[in-house]
């Protein structure tokens, strides 16, 4: 069963094309991997999806055609996108950035999901009142995970969450991911450039070259696969 | 001594209204990221709206809530109509050309419909001044810093205590992220452009009697205005009020103590005070700044 579920998507920035007719699927309750060189189009896959270019074709989130609808009313869906650059409030406080990452349910269930997720990230508790722009890279990713889980979204979309930290909080990063896909059964579909840190998570993976996807692959399987291992992992 | 003292109690009368304006162009800049040059215009003709609904018998106080959601929807409209087919693009020049077109359309249109004659605006409360001690304040300079004082707590609950006012906030610091977690973005810019206008509408019909009602009425008040935001920092309510405050003050003792000034050369210091801070801190006392990469 995919949750999301992309038809022959084609995507451009002005008059550039990027996205040249793209197919793949999500599996519900999966992580997917996204991967592939710079400039491939990995990003503008993740923006295409929450509206955020022009693109035609279809993007099927649920049974549902949402190609078309404005980026708020794709989130209200269930369809959570942590940007490249974590894109935090840095103005507003941790707190804060959790509340409003909570727009689109009750106050209530904010709440009780905000505790939650203090839970997992004990660091955000400690920082609760502190602005967000004064955050570490690290605790920002984490932050801008949390934001985008307080709604309980049904699909994360991640893109690029090891980007500017060291290594140890990478994988951190990773870990966190992993349990959350575990523990809450949130379909999780990332791009990311540490292949190798992402397919421990990941249950399959889409490989994109040049606005195209070359194949939707089990993780398993590409790492026996010689010529895909050395053009997309690197080793 | 009690010279000086009346001097700053009526500079903060003024002040508190600098505020009140400057706080309109605040909400907007946040919003949109640009300075509306209208907003003095639309204010005055809230004015004008708020004395013709008084003309019709309302009382005063119902005209001048009228003549504020009238402004808001106004506002709101500006946004719609004017503002948001050009605002995607980084070039902010256009917009700023309309909103300098609006301000002489708007003037033009009052001095149209109501006559560029001075009109009598009545105050809200008449009767003797108040003295407190060396210094003695009008009754409707009273309810002046007193309706500024309210909008600035309301504003200060709305953006810190509510939902919606941290969504306005989240859709000015970071409209894509907004969007992202399901923040209307549109919506919030659409309600600040009206909260900026309604704030000015009752800011302009408290200034009215004292100022007298016609299509220039708002001119002068509107750079000390500009100033005070430029003072407080363009993207901080906090800032403008202090910024309005200081303004107003500033104005009045120049005006009092420098003979060289006096009366008539006041705006002056309005002018000096915004070239001074732009010179010296771009940002403001409570901006936040801008870095640039280039």
């Amino acid at each position: 069963m995919s949750l999301l579920a992309v038809h022959d998507l084609h995507a451009r920035y002005g008059n550039a094309e990027v996205l040249h007719g793209i197919d793949f699927d999500v599996p519900a309750g999966e992580v997917t991997v996204v991967l592939g060189a710079n400039g491939a189009g990995k990003t503008t896959i993740l923006r295409s999806i929450c509206a955020m270019v022009h693109t035609s074709g279809r993007i099927v989130f649920d049974g549902r055609d949402i190609s078309g609808m404005r980026t708020d009313r794709i989130a209200r869906l269930g369809i959570a996108h942590v940007p490249q650059g974590r894109g935090t409030f840095g103005d507003l406080t941790v707190e804060e950035n959790l509340l409003i990452g909570g727009y689109t349910t009750s106050q209530a269930a904010t709440t009780r999901s905000i505790e939650r997720w203090y839970e997992f990230f004990p660091r955000l508790r400690e920082r609760r009142t502190q602005l967000a722009a004064g955050l570490s890279g690290g605790e920002q990713q984490m932050l801008a995970i949390a934001r985008a889980l307080v709604p309980e979204p049904r699909l994360l979309l991640l893109d690029e969450p090891s980007l500017g930290l060291a290594p140890r909080i990478t994988q951190e990063v990773f870990r966190a991911l992993g349990q959350i896909n575990e523990d809450t059964g949130t379909t999780i579909l990332v791009v990311e450039q540490n292949a190798h840190l992402a397919l421990e998570i990941g249950s399959s993976a889409v490989l994109v070259d040049a606005g195209r996807v070359v194949a939707q692959r089990p993780a398993a399987a590409l790492a026996h696969d010689d010529a895909v291992r050395r053009a997309y992992l690197g080793y | 001594m009690q010279v000086f003292l009346q001097q700053v109690v009526d500079g903060l009368t003024w002040g508190a209204l600098y505020a009140a304006f400057a706080l309109s162009i605040v909400l907007v800049y946040r919003a949109s990221g640009i300075v509306n040059f209208a907003q003095g215009e639309m204010a005055m003709i809230s004015a004008f709206c708020a004395w013709q609904f008084h003309q019709w018998g309302a009382p005063l106080y119902l005209a001048i809530a009228g003549a504020m959601v009238v402004a808001f929807l106004f506002g709101a409209l500006t946004e719609r109509v004017l503002i948001r087919p050009l605002a995607s693009s980084p070039n902010h020049m256009p917009l700023v050309i309309i909103t300098l077109g609006l301000m002489l359309v708007l003037n033009s249109a009052a001095g149209w419909i109501w006559g560029v004659q001075s009109k009598e605006f009545p105050s809200i409360v008449s009767g003797p001044a108040i003295t407190l001690g060396p210094v003695a304040m009008s009754r409707q300079s009273v309810v002046i810093v007193g309706a500024v004082v309210v909008v600035a707590a309301l504003l200060f609950v709305l953006f810190q205590r509510t939902r919606i006012g941290l969504a306005m906030r989240a859709a000015a610091g970071n409209p894509e992220s907004a969007k992202l977690i399901g923040v209307p973005v549109g919506s919030m810019l659409t309600i600040g452009w009206g909260l900026a206008a309604a704030i000015g509408a009752l800011a302009a019909s408290l200034a009215a009697p004292q100022l007298f009602l016609q299509p220039n009425m708002l001119v002068a008040s509107l750079i000390y205005a500009f100033a005070a935001a430029v003072l407080g920092g363009l993207d901080s309510p906090v800032g403008a009020i202090v910024g309005g405050l200081c303004v107003g003050v500033a104005e009045n003792l120049a005006g009092t103590y420098i003979s060289w000034i006096g009366h008539d050369f006041k705006q002056a210091v309005a002018l000096a005070l915004i070239l001074g801070v732009l010179l010296l801190r771009p940002e403001g006392l409570f901006g936040t700044r801008k870095v640039a990469r280039v």
